[in-house]
């Protein structure tokens, strides 16, 4: 190279280094807690797409965000409340929950979501999941399904498939697991949908309605984990298990929820199973028997709550 | 403040302590009440449930013990003064979220009326069994507040001092009852409301934006926000930094678990609370609380009559201990006795604080009834040797 040249490139260089680039904000930015970011999830987790999803929904909706607050357990997914930028609890293994339906009672105004995984929600805190259904609690349910418990290293969950390989049943997974949308329906939920992480747009449609539905609504989210799940059987990569889905997803809106359960490598159906915008939840019923039987004796508890002040 | 006049039954009644528990809750200011039913406690927020629709509180029956508790933080961070009712094993279950509650700095009040143990034990007898359950029976290191009424009446009254205190301190405080107390009806006078003053939760003054969920500021207790008030806030169950994030470090650990035990440790000397009768010369001094404070005393008498200079401690707070004040006397009397309803709790704590300076006697009792005075008797005519 010329000397010429040589002080030509490193003008360029120079330049190059020179130009500032603009910091483009991500879109959903606004409802994520960017001093918290790098998230915690591996490469190709599916969760950060349902976060993602959960956020555009909010945006989509122009939901007011002091009146929304989310709900974590403990897990992968029990994470989420920790990124939100929203009044954000995370709670102890299981008990989402409960703890939000004492959010949501304790201030009748809030639109409270409980984001949490499958062994979260259908394992250690499966009593509270079926009881608050059975009451049309007023709380969006999401649920991220990845069949596994995936924080503390690939354990056998409710929902692991049979035949599925986890590190405590290392020889396959014998016992039957949850269809998680047909306990749902069957225990009172008032919407009930499944989408994986390849439906985005889907995904965030059921959100936006989840968000603005009453009572106990529930959505279960396929999530590839490709550290654990697609590791310990296999199955390739994020990618793959995302291929997988394109191939093997079938969707049925409205099908029987007793046909949607989940085999190992085999079709998933997707779809809004459930949408019963006439029923009525925990806190009408209550208000509406309430003011039947007592009359002009009974005083709700108001939106705002029962915090007593100066 | 006042409280609200909604929830006080301002009169002269007779009611068990259940009832007085129930009663001085709402005229406390509570408005959110979860609870599963259990014997001896049941008729705690059966009482609730029959009033709190006349108030605007919400009672809900959750599916166990662990959602109960659960409910109750989550309904706290609400503003709304939140309480749980209980008894033996529901206690076991509800550790899990009393740590929460401790982790989370969260103002609640979780009655244990408590009944004969371990496990399903005697559920409709007396015990004072859950004592040490009660100071760190949740897994890991924090301090709470726990109280122990004699009476119907003390009931009442303690109750309101035990949301207030709660509220002060940002800790779960324990409401140690016993079934006999639970289930003794007496005198219990209300007060009219304008005479009842209570905490009410001090929010912050801070914007949103500006505000840390558990930024000190120079003081014991961060100051709070209520969910739904624009703060986007985070708390977690997890080791975390002033802002309510996540920290994994022995740093982070320090700072707040060191905060949660001495948010307590700082204050022991304005959160003890006891009651002392003839100690000025005693020989022996009886140690009591709840229940037993009441058994004592004709074992008391008796060992006066016998010539010996006795005096008594009832511990209102039991925990934290007096430990300064246990530790004064042992240099001036020949020994402590402890009679309660277990084999051996509160004891330890007075033969720690005694610290070699005065024997510490126990008067164990498996729980399923009260003391005989004449074993109580026996233990001071031991101590005064």
């Amino acid at each position: 190279m010329s000397a010429e040249a040589e002080t030509q490139s490193a003008e360029a260089e120079t330049q190059v280094e020179k130009r500032e680039v603009q910091a483009e904000e991500h879109p959903v930015a606004p409802f994520i807690r960017m001093d918290r970011m790098p998230h915690i999830w591996c490469p190709t987790c599916g969760i950060g797409t349902v976060v993602k999803c959960y956020a555009s929904a909010l945006e989509n909706l122009k939901l007011d965000l002091d009146k929304v607050a989310i709900v974590s357990g403990i897990g992968c997914t029990g994470r989420v409340a920790g990124y939100m930028n929203m009044d954000a609890f995370h709670t102890t293994h299981g008990r989402a929950v409960p703890f939000a339906t004492g959010l949501k009672l304790g201030r009748p105004e809030l639109n409270v979501t409980v984001f949490s995984g499958d062994g979260d929600l259908s394992g250690i805190g499966g009593n509270h999941f079926i009881h608050s259904a059975r009451r049309h609690m007023d709380i969006l349910v999401i649920l991220v399904n990845n069949f596994i418990y995936a924080m503390t290293g690939g354990q056998n969950a409710p929902t692991t498939p049979l035949g599925a390989n986890s590190s405590t049943m290392p020889f396959g997974n014998f016992e039957p697991p949850f269809n998680l949308p047909h306990l749902a329906a069957s225990c009172g939920a008032s919407y009930v949908a499944r989408w994986t992480c390849l439906h985005i747009r889907r995904m965030t449609k059921a959100f936006e309605e989840g968000l603005e539905r009453k009572g106990f609504r529930f959505i279960e989210i396929i999530a590839p984990c490709s550290t654990l799940y697609a590791r310990r059987n296999r199955l390739g990569t994020g990618l793959n298990l995302l291929l997988f889905f394109v191939v093997f997803v079938e969707i049925q809106h409205g099908v029987d929820t007793r046909e949607v359960g989940i085999a190992f490598q085999e079709k998933i159906i997707c779809g809004k199973f459930v949408d019963d915008e006439e029923q009525t939840t925990f806190l009408e019923n209550m208000n509406a028997h309430y003011e039947r039987v007592l009359g002009d004796k009974y005083v709700s508890m108001p939106p705002e709550g029962g915090w007593i002040h100066e | 403040m006042k409280t609200d006049p909604a929830g006080v039954l301002t009169g002269a009644h007779y009611l068990d302590g259940d009832f007085a528990a129930g009663e001085g809750a709402m005229a406390a200011g509570c408005r959110f009440v979860a609870g599963y039913p259990i014997t001896p406690s049941t008729e705690v927020v059966e009482r609730i449930a029959r009033r709190f629709p006349m108030m605007g509180g919400t009672f809900i029956q959750m599916e166990d013990e662990l959602a109960s508790m659960a409910a109750v933080v989550g309904a706290s961070w609400t503003g709304t003064k939140s309480m749980t009712v209980t008894s033996g094993p529901g206690f076991s279950l509800m550790m899990e979220n009393i740590g929460l509650a401790a982790m989370m700095e969260t103002p609640c009040v979780v009655v244990n009326v408590q009944r004969g143990g371990p496990s399903t034990g005697l559920p409709t007898m007396t015990g004072q069994a859950d004592m040490m359950q009660a100071r760190w029976g949740s897994h890991g290191d924090y301090e709470l507040i726990a109280m122990s009424p004699k009476s119907p009446q003390e009931t009442f009254d303690l109750m309101i001092d035990a949301f207030n205190i709660s509220e002060i301190y940002r800790v779960p405080v324990l409401f140690m009852m016993d079934e006999c107390v639970g289930h003794m009806t007496e005198k219990v006078i209300i007060p009219p409301a304008e005479e009842i003053e209570i905490v009410a939760r001090k929010l912050t003054d801070k914007k949103p934006g500006e505000y840390w969920p558990y930024e000190l500021n120079g003081g014991d207790i961060p100051e709070f926000a209520r969910a739904g008030d624009g703060y986007h806030f985070h708390s977690t169950g997890l080791t975390h930094d002033y802002r309510g994030y996540p920290e994994m470090s022995a740093e982070c650990q320090w700072d707040c678990v060191g905060h949660l035990v001495n948010k307590i440790h700082n204050n022991v000397d304005d959160i003890v609370r006891f009651e002392e009768e003839e100690i000025e010369g005693a020989d022996v001094v009886v140690l009591t609380y709840g229940i037993t404070s009441r058994v004592a005393r004709l074992g008391i008498e008796m060992a006066r009559d016998k010539g010996i200079k006795v005096g008594s401690i009832r511990l209102i707070v039991v925990w934290p201990f007096p430990e300064k004040r246990i530790r004064e006397l042992a240099g001036k009397i020949k020994g402590f006795v402890v009679p309660e309803i277990n084999l051996g709790q509160m004891v330890l704590e007075v033969e720690r604080c005694a610290a070699g300076q005065a024997p510490a006697i126990g008067v164990p009792h498996p729980g399923g009834g009260v003391h005989d005075p004449n074993a109580i008797v026996e233990a001071i005519v031991g101590a005064a040797k």
